[in-house]
């Protein structure tokens, strides 16, 4: 997740206020004027303290190999972009945070089962393949974390899909069912409490709807991400599983829907990823109804139960799209008048 | 001693200086679809170096008869008759590797490195440099071809020529990389070793060991984009009758 713009006016505040020293108070700047203190770090900060109630749950619910799982994932996230960045001789970014929150994104979308190099291996796809490759920060074209999910589901579905778990930290049982939400799928029983908690299969990350509530509500209450994008993207995938599910507005299905898989940490923690989303507000509700809609089709209509990370994958691919629509009109502007056809 | 005039040039430019998978970036179908492992990328690569030998040779030979209007289709005739007979050499000697290839067995007669071999190169050159010509980008083909495979399939069902080396890597807890020998692979695998073949000769040019330019200009026809380059297909004796002078006149 970076936060460019940010990145730019924190450079441009410090130029500003030498540029102010020298010239008179009458001087005029050129935009932007109104400014903000946040900086990319900052903000990096507030996201992963935010994920913070979700992989504590995770940690909890899956025992000890999952802190395993985060500590490869987040430590090879941040040496493959020192170590990108050292052979390519740039300034090092490390400290932005930002590899950091892409390792522990990555770690809460894996199954606890995976072998210990998958996370490795996920963390270089995601820094070097999807980030540094094009550019860096701020110039990768999709969600680094989910891309490296998509590449280790394609690559090795037997270990992404196998849930087995061994619950709490005493237990030597492995627990091996579906996820709640492919019994959903299929028409089995599943536990809609035990679903908002969290005690249930699943990735690290998405099992506990409401610790991704709360990071959530973190987000939107520091002003990080606008509400708009995530409850667009919950309302619009409702709608969707309503009206096409099969089951009607039955509240336990939706709920179902709602608190099971990923959707949760996509919504709040992923499609609002600052580089991969619109700009404007309504690019974001446009982005957020169309990847509900995306989300819904696949998990109703898909062979597999979830379809929240491609759905997101598919969803960035559109962006520039979306932002050619909407992009703002100047003050004032008024549409060319075309010229008059003469024959 | 600087070798420019040598018979071989032609076969040397088209083995590396003009390679056609990594230089001139054609025939990008064939190396993206079938290098799903290393034997049917040299199988894809013998098969088309053949036909592309062979055509250039009778078009060559025949370039004075064909009349330049009708020269596109009279090289298709040609290109698509010696596809038919080593399509029909495959089935019967070596139906494994047919039915590997499939599909892409007839699509060489619509391979852009064959068409473009023979419009650029074998109507206006003698039946020797175009043979060797045909060889050269062809193997220059199935070298690349074979390397893409070699890594896709590596990578993706760890084994190399059919020799697997599964096991012993799968009891120490590995898993192949199975999105290699799937599309997505192929693009990851031929951009990388684009970037790594790019490397290489930026470095060579800057230690000034080759310069690949033939007709008056100072670029590498391959990272220029102007398409409209009257240089763009050299001639051999370095004058300017490059097609598109060719057709200005006509």
């Amino acid at each position: 997740m970076a936060e460019e713009i940010k990145e730019e006016k924190t450079g441009a505040l410090a130029k500003e206020a030498k540029k102010e020293e020298k010239a008179a108070l009458r001087s005029v700047s050129s935009t932007p004027h109104i400014r903000d203190k946040s900086s990319t770090r900052s903000i990096m900060a507030t996201v992963i303290i935010a994920l913070l109630p979700a992989t504590g749950v995770g940690i909890i619910t899956f025992g000890p190999k999952t802190l395993l799982l985060l500590a490869l994932s987040i430590g090879s996230a941040v040496l493959c972009e020192w170590g990108f960045e050292k052979i390519t001789k740039q300034k090092s970014t490390v400290s932005d945070l930002s590899a950091v929150l892409t390792g522990l994104l990555l770690a809460l979308n894996l199954p606890v089962a995976v072998p210990w190099w998958m996370p490795v291996l996920g963390a270089f796809f995601a820094i070097v393949v999807v980030k540094m490759l094009f550019g860096g920060l701020g110039q990768n074209f999709m969600n680094p974390a989910l891309g490296a999910r998509c590449f280790l589901v394609l690559s090795f579905s037997r270990y992404m899909t196998d849930f087995s778990y061994h619950p709490g930290w005493a237990s030597a049982d492995a627990v091996s069912s579906a996820t709640p939400l492919a019994e959903v799928k299929a028409g089995g029983a599943y536990d809609v409490l035990s679903m908002f908690i969290g005690n249930e299969g699943g990735t690290i990350g998405e099992t506990s709807a409401f610790a991704l509530l709360i990071g959530g509500l973190i987000l939107i209450f520091t002003g990080v991400i606008s509400w708009h994008l995530s409850t667009c993207y919950l309302l619009s995938m409702l709608l969707f599983a309503a009206i096409f599910g099969g089951h009607g507005f039955d509240p336990l299905y939706l709920a179902a829907q709602l608190g099971g898989g990923g959707l949760m940490l996509g919504a709040f923690f992923m499609a609002t990823d600052y580089v991969t989303r619109p700009i404007t507000r309504k690019g974001q509700v446009i982005y957020g109804i169309f990847l509900g809609i995306l989300t819904g089709i696949f998990r109703i209509f898909g062979p597999g139960a979830e379809g929240v990370s491609y759905a997101i994958i598919i969803g960035n691919l559109l962006v520039p799209l979306i932002e050619r629509i909407t992009e703002p009109k100047h003050f004032g502007y008024k549409k060319p008048v075309k010229a008059e056809k003469k024959g | 001693m600087k070798k420019e005039n040598s018979v071989w040039k032609p076969f040397i430019n088209g083995l590396i200086t003009e390679n056609p998978t990594f230089v001139l970036m054609l025939g990008m179908c064939p190396t993206l679809a079938v290098t799903t492992s290393a034997i049917n990328g040299l199988g894809m690569g013998l098969t088309t170096t053949v036909v592309l030998a062979m055509s250039n040779i009778i078009i060559s030979a025949l370039r004075k008869v064909i009349p330049d209007k009708v020269r596109i289709p009279a090289f298709i005739v040609i290109i698509a008759s010696f596809v038919t007979i080593v399509g029909q050499f495959l089935e019967a000697y070596l139906p494994a590797l047919n039915s590997a290839l499939g599909m892409f067995i007839p699509l060489i007669v619509v391979n852009c490195i064959i068409l473009g071999r023979a419009e650029a190169f074998a109507s206006k050159n003698g039946v020797f440099a175009s043979a060797l010509d045909g060889l050269g980008m062809g193997l220059g083909f199935t070298v690349a071809l074979t390397l893409i495979g070699c890594v896709r399939e590596i990578l993706g069902s760890f084994s190399v020529f059919g020799i697997s080396f599964k096991e012993p890597l799968e009891s120490i807890g590995m898993a192949p990389i199975a999105i290699f020998v799937m599309a997505p692979g192929a693009f990851f695998v031929l951009a990388a070793l684009n970037a790594l073949m790019a490397s290489i000769r930026m470095k060579q040019l800057a230690a000034g060991k080759e310069s690949k330019i033939r007709a008056g200009c100072d670029r590498d026809c391959a990272s220029c984009g102007d398409d409209g380059c009257v240089h763009r297909f050299y001639d051999e004796n370095g004058k300017d009758t490059a097609v598109g002078k060719k057709e200005e006149k006509a």
